[in-house]
């Protein structure tokens, strides 16, 4: 799978080693160090996706977020530093499809953008998904893990579904009380708290120790792709 | 003396206070016009000629061609401008002198005034200036002009010099050079208009160029120099040890006794303190009373005695003076005292109504056996009417009499009633009762007046024949002189227990206000509130204005508290405040220096350390009466001594906030350039490594992986210091959320999973716990902090487990690992910064910074951690968090 990034970072470094990390799997690589060349590119070579800075010299990354976003829903993905979760939730509002923290490992990157790709590939409305061991089928609100029928309830059924079709990617919470129970509940994490718990108990999942639903503190979850 | 061959410390003392002053030569003459600037410049051209720097401070040459002549060629210091009264007139500019820093000044004029905007008033404080920076000096003087001969010199001319300088100024001088001129050729000199004339002595010019007067002049002008030649001998002989026929330290005391004047009884005191080479004292006695009354007449003598040099104190003696004046004396040494003379009087004026400086000297006369007793006839004594403290005003007078009238009459009127009843005797005892009660109230005189006459209503209503002043028989007269006497007698002890009353009154007032101000002071707890209590404390009892200066950081007195509140204060007084800090002595109004201020300045001072200055004033410009004064002194110490108590209670908690910061300050230097230094070696070695050729696959795949834990270890370093940055600046605010605190757990293993990847984690957290209320981003910082730890300290593969209950309303979070334990004692320092086990060799250091965030973080929450040991023998460390649960009802 062959694919153009656009790199938009104004560390030199971090640049040479993700042109390497990625040129390595097989992608084509474009360059910007600051926010009016990232806008720029963007337009010019319709990337398949975005790796973009939230720290650049000359704009703030969001507003470049905000930029693409008129046109394009093409994936991003945000680097930012740790301790700065209003950062991410803001940049996950503006339309990025995940972020990793600063600094962060190559292959987990590597992980992220392949998921965020791969998405790009089942855009097109695939009613069953599957993940490992794990199979969901839109169809039917039938999920199944090993083979063995999981029972889930409607929510249940829509939250993993919401999950899965972003699976390794992470889902804010705010996103899934929205979708699930609609925009009025938005702030409710109480509901969000309680199902999540029960679809861990049903898929066998260990909070202590998940193998399926991860946790990221303060800010949403991310199913396991696989 | 104990060693002659010695020299006593008192003899070195004058020598040794002169060590890195400059040398003082007077030139002293007995009038204008005999030379002294011009005999000054001679021998400072010597000086030039022989290489010293010379600098003309300031020299008046009055005009006179051959004073110009000889001031030509020296160099001379440009003066300064200062306006006075719209105009522009020139100062010596002190400054400037000291800061060219010649070796020799010449400052023509001692005695000068300074115009406003100096440092000092007088030009000898500049000079003791100059003296003081080292630079030696030369100046004149007239003899006119010694503080002592004032008084001498205006008797003999009539022209009284208000510019003068205290005799001490004089008495330090190295070197006095007279310059001497007969009379005769001093005339001729101002008949040929080479005399220049001060201003305040233009009008009597004609008398005081007398050639009687000159001779008298020029007589105290050699004395004085004589005396002075004397005195070098007699300190040359001293420093040296020279056996000499100098007295043995017996003193001269002054006693100044309530009432009297005794100024000339101060002068003399002096002069034969000089003459015998001795110190004196001065006494003035004052009673409680007269304090209450604020009467003082002795305070004029006791502030000159002051200056002349004389050790002052106030007794406070009422009653029996003498024993304590004598006991007083002995203690100190003295041999002779001195004591005005009281104006005489009759025996009976002196009998009946005694006043305290007679009996002051009746009780010396007759108790001062051991001692030498010099009278002295007080000044303006004859007719002049001694402020007594019963003297009564003239209004307050007639209202007494008129009270004792009425008293009379109506005890009168009961007496025609009780005529019938009674015998005609007892009814004086109705008088006397009311003598008895007059005396109680009003005091002596009234009830004498009573007595008198109810003597006289007695006798004309109550004897036979009535109504007539004849008595007839012997026995009523006998008894009527009886019952005058009885009257007289028990109102006086009336009227004397109506003083002690008042007496314990007035002392009980003045404990209470020194009471009042030491509870007011103690319950102060910072300078601004000692500050303002002292000003409206001192304000309040002595009705004045107040003011409180302290050093400010330049070391500028600077107020800081005033009572009725004021924030700046006139240059001119500010010298004189500035005066009482420096040298620790009172300045201003009523006191010896710069007594032109408006307001009085006492020195705070406690442990030998100057605080500040306290200033007080009245509205009415009179000088604080001398009871005052000791009462405002009392308060100022107690001011001093509750200012340095706050101020050391202040250095105290700085010093140990200054001693953490530091101690901080070396840790966070150590720990960046250890913990930050260390990863990165490692980083780069690794790196230049992968470099090498040949290297087996194994070790590039270790080097990548030492490149990458050392990075990771970086970045929690940084993170540590970030998170405790946040935490020191208060910017830490928990945005708290339900929180499942097994899921928390996870998180933070997940995020450690490198880390940990050898490391058995046994979680113990029910799936169905209440969850928790907190920040899920920074517990798990907390969690990922204490996990890490233990990782460190119980090594790889120790396993840690982690448990969790609710506990009265709370969730109880526990952490352990079987490490070799916290050192004893250590459960609560491990939570301080930079704080971190010692470890052997081949242990992995921490930062110190990882439990004192989880402690920042938890105790931001509400919460509380604490460390303790695991097992029995110490081993094992566990940590146990405490953390708010949800509570659905608040949130809801």
């Amino acid at each position: 799978m062959t694919a153009r990034i656009l790199i938009v970072e104004d560390e030199a470094p971090i640049r040479r080693f993700l042109r390497i990390a990625l040129e390595a799997e097989g992608h084509l690589v474009s360059e910007a160090a600051t926010a009016h060349e990232g806008l720029a590119l963007a337009a010019k070579e319709a990337p398949a996706a975005m790796i973009l800075d939230l720290g650049l010299p000359d704009a703030d990354g969001i507003s470049v977020l905000r930029g693409v976003r008129e046109w394009t829903q093409m994936p991003v993905l945000v680097l930012s530093v740790r301790s700065d979760e209003a950062g991410k939730i803001a940049a996950l509002d503006a339309g990025a499809q995940d972020y990793v923290t600063k600094p962060f490992s190559t292959g987990e990157l590597l992980a992220r953008l392949r998921g965020l790709l791969r998405d790009r590939a089942v855009e097109g409305g695939s009613a069953f998904l599957t993940l490992g061991p794990l199979e969901i089928d839109a169809a039917d609100h039938r999920a199944s893990l090993s083979g063995e029928d999981l029972r889930l309830t409607r929510k249940e059924f829509d939250l993993l579904w919401l999950l899965a079709s972003h699976a390794g990617r992470l889902v804010t919470q705010d996103m899934i009380l929205r979708a699930i129970w609609g925009p009025a509940h938005a702030g409710d994490s109480q509901y969000l708290r309680v199902y999540i718990r029960q679809l861990r108990a049903k898929l066998g999942d260990d909070a202590a120790d998940p193998r399926w639903i991860f946790t990221e503190p303060g800010v949403g979850y991310r199913l396991a792709a696989g | 003396m104990p060693d002659p061959a010695r020299p006593t410390p008192e003899a070195l003392l004058p020598a040794a206070r002169r060590e890195g002053r400059g040398h003082l030569k007077v030139f002293l003459g007995a009038a204008p016009g005999v030379g002294k600037t011009y005999a000054m410049l001679q021998a400072a051209r010597s000086r030039a000629a022989e290489g010293t720097k010379v600098l003309v401070g300031v020299v008046e040459t009055h005009g006179r061609a051959e004073t110009e002549a000889m001031l030509r060629g020296l160099d001379v210091l440009p003066r300064r401008p200062v306006y006075h009264n719209g105009r522009i007139l020139q100062e010596m500019d002190t400054e400037a002198l000291i800061a060219r820093r010649p070796d020799l000044a010449l400052i023509d004029e001692l005695a000068h005034s300074n115009l406003s905007g100096g440092q000092h008033d007088k030009r000898w404080q500049d000079v003791e200036d100059v003296l003081a920076a080292g630079i030696d000096v030369y100046t004149t003087l007239n003899v006119q002009h010694v503080e002592t001969l004032n008084d001498t010199v205006a008797r003999i001319t009539g022209v009284r010099v208000r510019e003068t300088v205290p005799d001490s100024v004089l008495e330090a001088a190295d070197e006095i050079a007279l310059i001497d001129l007969s009379p005769d050729e001093l005339i001729a000199r101002l008949r040929a208009g080479k005399v220049y004339v001060q201003d305040q002595a233009a009008r009597a010019v004609a008398n005081f160029f007398a050639k009687g007067n000159l001779t008298a002049l020029r007589e105290l002008a050699m004395r004085t120099a004589a005396d002075r030649v004397d005195a070098q001998l007699q300190e040359h002989m001293a420093v040296h040890a020279i056996e000499g026929p100098w007295p043995t330290q017996e003193r001269i005391l002054v006693v100044l006794p309530e009432g009297s004047i005794g100024r000339d009884a101060v002068r003399i005191a002096k002069r034969s303190a000089d003459r015998a080479r001795v110190e004196w004292l001065a006494v003035a006695l004052t009673s409680l009373r007269a304090e209450a009354r604020a009467e003082d007449s002795t305070s004029p003598a006791l502030r000159l005695a002051e200056r002349l040099g004389a050790e002052v104190t106030v007794l406070q003696a009422d009653g029996a003076a003498e024993a304590e004046l004598l006991d007083f004396a002995r203690r100190h040494n003295v041999r002779r005292i001195v004591v005005p003379r009281p104006p005489i009087r009759g025996f009976l004026a002196r009998r009946l109504m005694p006043r305290p400086q007679e009996q002051v000297v009746a009780g010396l006369l007759r108790g001062a056996t051991r001692f030498e007793l010099t009278l002295v006839t007080d000044e303006d004594s004859p007719g002049r009417r001694t402020p007594r403290a019963a003297s009564p005003s003239l209004p307050d007078a007639g209202r007494n009499f008129a009270l004792v009238a009425g008293a009379v009459a109506a005890t009168t009127l009961l007496a025609v009633l009780a005529d019938r009843f009674i015998p005609v005797f007892s009814l004086s005892l109705l008088y006397m009762t009311m003598v008895v009660a007059v005396a109680a109230r009003l005091g002596r005189w009234p009830s004498v007046a009573a007595a008198v006459l109810s003597f006289l209503v007695y006798n004309v209503l109550f004897t036979e024949p009535r109504f007539s002043l004849r008595i007839w028989s012997q026995g009523q007269f006998l008894t009527l002189l009886l019952f005058l006497a009885a009257s007289i007698l028990t109102g006086n002890l009336a009227a004397r227990l109506r003083d002690r009353a008042i007496l314990q009154r007035a002392i009980s007032d003045r404990t209470r206000k020194l009471y009042d101000f030491s509870r007011r002071a103690a319950a102060a707890a910072s300078v601004d509130d000692v500050v303002w209590a002292a000003v409206s404390h001192v304000a309040a009892v002595l009705e004045c204005d107040t003011i409180l200066l302290l050093p400010d950081d330049a070391g500028q007195l600077a107020v800081v508290g005033a009572f009725p509140p004021e924030d700046r204060m006139e240059p001119r007084e500010t010298s004189a405040a500035r005066y009482a800090y420096d040298k620790g002595e009172p300045a201003g109004r009523g006191s010896a220096t710069l007594p032109a201020s408006r307001w009085l300045f006492l020195p705070l001072s406690a442990a030998e350390r100057r605080i500040g200055v306290l200033g007080l004033t009245y509205a009415d410009g009179r000088e604080p009466a001398p009871g005052d004064r000791h009462l405002v002194e009392a308060l100022a110490d107690q001011v001093a001594l509750a200012l340095e108590r706050v101020r050391l209670a202040d250095d105290l908690a700085q010093s140990r906030v200054l001693s953490e910061t530091e101690r901080l300050r070396v840790a966070l230097l150590s720990s960046v350039s250890h913990d930050l230094r260390t990863p990165l070696v490692s980083i780069l070695g690794a790196a230049e490594g992968l470099d090498q050729a040949g290297l087996a696959p194994d070790g590039r795949a270790q080097l990548v992986d030492t490149i990458r834990e050392e990075g990771e270890r970086l970045d929690r370093y940084i993170q540590n210091l970030l998170d405790m940055t946040r935490l020191g600046h208060g910017a830490l605010k928990p945005r708290t959320t339900t929180v499942d605190l097994r899921e928390l757990a996870g998180a933070a293993r997940h995020r450690l999973r490198g880390a940990l990847r050898d490391q058995p984690v046994e979680v113990a957290i029910p799936a169905d716990m209440a969850p928790a209320e907190v920040d899920p981003v920074l517990i798990e910082q907390v969690l990922v902090n204490i996990l890490d730890n233990a990782r460190k300290y119980a090594g790889p593969r120790s396993p840690i487990r982690m448990s969790a209950r609710t506990e009265r309303g709370r969730a109880v979070l526990v952490i352990e690992d079987d490490g070799p334990g916290l050192p004893p004692g250590a459960e609560t320092q491990v939570f301080d910064m930079f704080w971190r086990a010692d470890q052997g060799d081949g242990g992995q250091s921490g930062t110190g910074l990882g439990l004192a965030i989880c402690k920042g973080i938890v105790e931001a929450h509400g919460g509380r951690i604490r460390a303790e040991a695991v097992h029995p023998d110490g081993h094992g460390t566990r940590i146990t968090l405490d953390l708010p649960l949800w509570n659905p009802e608040v949130s809801a």
